[in-house]
């Protein structure tokens, strides 16, 4: 077991010399899932990108256990964190077995073929977000839910103890974003994995949460527990909006009811 | 739309200890058994058109003849006819057409645009501009002028990448500054031939056009290595598409160093075309329609590049040999044929983009 202690010192990043993260530092509970909350344009992304190698730092460092990331290979990095970024092209005609295969190209080498190991590991990936029936089927032909599921399939075959998810569950309709956060939940109470995402949506958040990291103007404002963090006068602090905190009648974590002049 | 939340609520199949019936192995069986099947019927008819191809010619020879000197044998004019004259161009073709298929395949994925092929985008122009500027303004002849057309790819692909990089390299700036280069190109190598006098304008010509009439010896054999070599290398490293289809940040986080990927890739293709088009002339849409042809028949969302290799060497003996023998008394030099066989090709991949999106 690689040591998965993720951590970002004081870590500056710009976009077109515009200053996006400002000396942000923030270590992320090894083995927890980490909800990274915030509005629009606070950062959040950007923190994730930069935490992944996706966007260079301008300064300040990440590191992995006692390693600087910026001194590992790509290939290296690409072993020890997964990552599942917003954009992405889906080639005419992949299908989803195949997608989820390249999930294994960190693993392999010049003339790498998929093996019988990786065979395996693909097919836990495929069992794990419920895809086996759809093994055979382009991607480009599921709906978004599904297409979403092969994605991080994908990012399960690679076979990670970290997991970095931007926005994972956007533009899904609600019984799938369950069942996506289900499987992420899954992953990190079997294989022990630290799951880190970018959500929007504040109840899921805090429900399927251990740890939440507010943002704001591109520097964190809150840092903790669900029951810590989600207050009345953070979610002020954060989105500018007031609101009643009032326990989730499922789970008893903290839901954000907002208040509107309107109502 | 949520019919996978039965199963996911388990969160998977072995949870009811239900074994699903999935091998994956089979699966990519299949698609390998595809590839290989398209790979060797394509190889099959390129065999047979290569012999079609010897038996083809002003002098008739028996096929007995024909074989029995490829084996050594035959009188020295049969050796002439056969290994001097026939071979060499069948040759010729051949390889040209490996390397500007594969180069294509190689463009037209990393670039993420099925129009993206060197000769859309001016390499093969800079060639045609750079073997005019040696033979026209610098009066060279011979092997200097092939150097003038490789020369001329490699500066207008150095070109391309110096104005279209800008912190990283993106597939459609990539294609629109290639595009303006083409025409810059094309513009260049009109004006040269029109200052041009009308009997050099006339030797000028096979540069505009490209044709596997006379090539041979020591240009041929360069062929042979230089396109065995990066051929083989495009092969190899075609396997970085994998994740580089997928977009930059995907690639990224498998572990890959996409400028660096991209470059090496996109160099490897500008070497294959640039040495094809200094032996051969620029041949026009091999490396527009072959890998699509390809694309489609491995399927899959495969970049078929070798697929594509085999299939370009086809199409551009087919087409040379058509050029030759397709209307008696009329022969027309193989850039000729493909650009009038290519062109309805771009026009009906252009009608259909527009009604579904880039395939």
């Amino acid at each position: 077991m690689t040591d998965n202690r993720l951590v970002a010192e004081e870590i500056s990043v710009s976009y077109n010399s515009t200053r996006i993260l400002h000396d942000v530092s923030v270590a992320f509970p090894p083995g927890r899932i980490t909800a990274i909350l915030g509005p629009n344009g606070c950062g959040k992304s950007t923190l994730l990108r930069a935490v992944a190698r996706l966007h260079p730092l301008d300064a300040g460092r990440v590191m992995c256990g006692d390693t600087d990331m910026s001194t590992l290979s790509r290939r290296a990095c690409a072993r020890l964190i997964g990552v599942l970024p917003q954009s992405a092209i889906v080639p005419d005609g992949v299908r989803v077995a195949d997608l989820v295969a390249r999930g294994r190209y960190p693993h392999q080498g010049w003339f790498g073929r998929d093996s019988s190991d990786d065979d395996a590991v693909v097919l836990s990936a495929l069992t794990a977000t419920g895809m086996v029936e759809l093994a055979h089927r382009p991607v480009d032909e599921l709906s978004g839910g599904q297409r979403q599921r092969a994605w991080v399939a994908m990012v399960l075959a690679q076979d990670t103890d970290i997991l970095l998810l931007d926005e994972p569950t956007t533009s899904l309709d609600i019984a799938h974003q369950i069942d996506l956060l289900d499987v992420l939940a899954a992953r990190n109470r079997e294989r022990g994995a630290s799951v880190i995402m970018v959500l929007h949506e504040l109840a899921l958040a805090a429900r399927y949460a251990d740890h939440l990291l507010v943002m704001h103007g591109g520097r964190i404002i809150a840092a903790g527990a669900p029951h810590e963090v989600l207050t009345v006068d953070t979610v002020r602090r954060a989105f500018g909006l007031e609101s009643c905190i009032i326990a989730d009648p499922v789970t008893e974590t903290p839901m954000v009811v907002p208040v509107s002049t309107l109502h | 739309m949520t019919g996978w939340r039965r199963v996911a609520g388990g969160t998977g199949c072995s949870a009811d200890g239900h074994v699903p019936a999935l091998r994956l192995s089979a699966l990519r069986a299949g698609a390998r058994h595809r590839a290989i099947l398209v790979a060797g019927l394509c190889v099959a008819g390129v065999v047979g058109l290569a012999f079609t191809a010897l038996l083809l010619g002003a002098t008739s020879l028996p096929a007995t003849r024909v074989v029995a000197t490829l084996f050594g044998g035959g009188d020295p004019g049969e050796q002439l006819i056969v290994l001097g004259l026939r071979a060499p161009r069948i040759a010729a073709a051949l390889l040209a057409g490996v390397g500007f298929a594969m180069a294509g395949a190689t463009f037209q994925s990393l670039l993420h645009n099925p129009l993206a092929s060197p000769d859309i985008l001016g390499i093969s122009g800079g060639a045609s501009l750079g073997a005019l500027v040696c033979l026209l303004v610098l009066g060279a002849t011979g092997p200097l002028v092939a150097l003038g057309a490789f020369a001329g790819a490699m500066g207008v692909a150095f070109v391309i990448w110096a104005v279209a990089w800008n912190r990283g390299l993106h597939g459609i700036r990539f294609v629109l500054v290639g595009v303006g280069v083409a025409y810059l190109c094309g513009a260049l190598v009109g004006w040269l031939i029109a200052s041009a006098n009308v009997r050099v304008a006339l030797s000028a010509f096979q540069w505009t056009v490209g044709s596997v009439a006379d090539v041979r010896g020591d240009s041929l054999g360069l062929l042979t290595v230089g396109t065995a070599v990066c051929a083989g290398w495009v092969l190899v490293r075609s396997r970085m598409l994998r994740p580089l289809v997928l977009g930059d940040d995907r690639a990224r986080s498998l572990g890959v160093r996409v400028n660096a990927a991209r470059g090496e890739l996109l160099g490897a293709a500008v070497l294959l075309v640039a040495l094809a088009t200094s032996v051969t002339g620029p041949i026009s849409f091999i490396a527009l329609c072959a890998p699509a042809i390809a694309r489609r028949l491995v399927g899959h969302g495969s970049a078929a590049v070798g697929t594509a290799g085999v299939i370009g060497a086809a199409l551009t003996l087919a087409a040379d040999v058509a050029g030759q023998f397709a209307i008696p008394g009329l022969v027309a030099p193989v850039g000729i044929v493909t650009g009038i066989l290519g062109a309805p090709y771009v026009l009906w991949l252009l009608a259909r983009t527009d009604r579904r999106g880039p395939q």
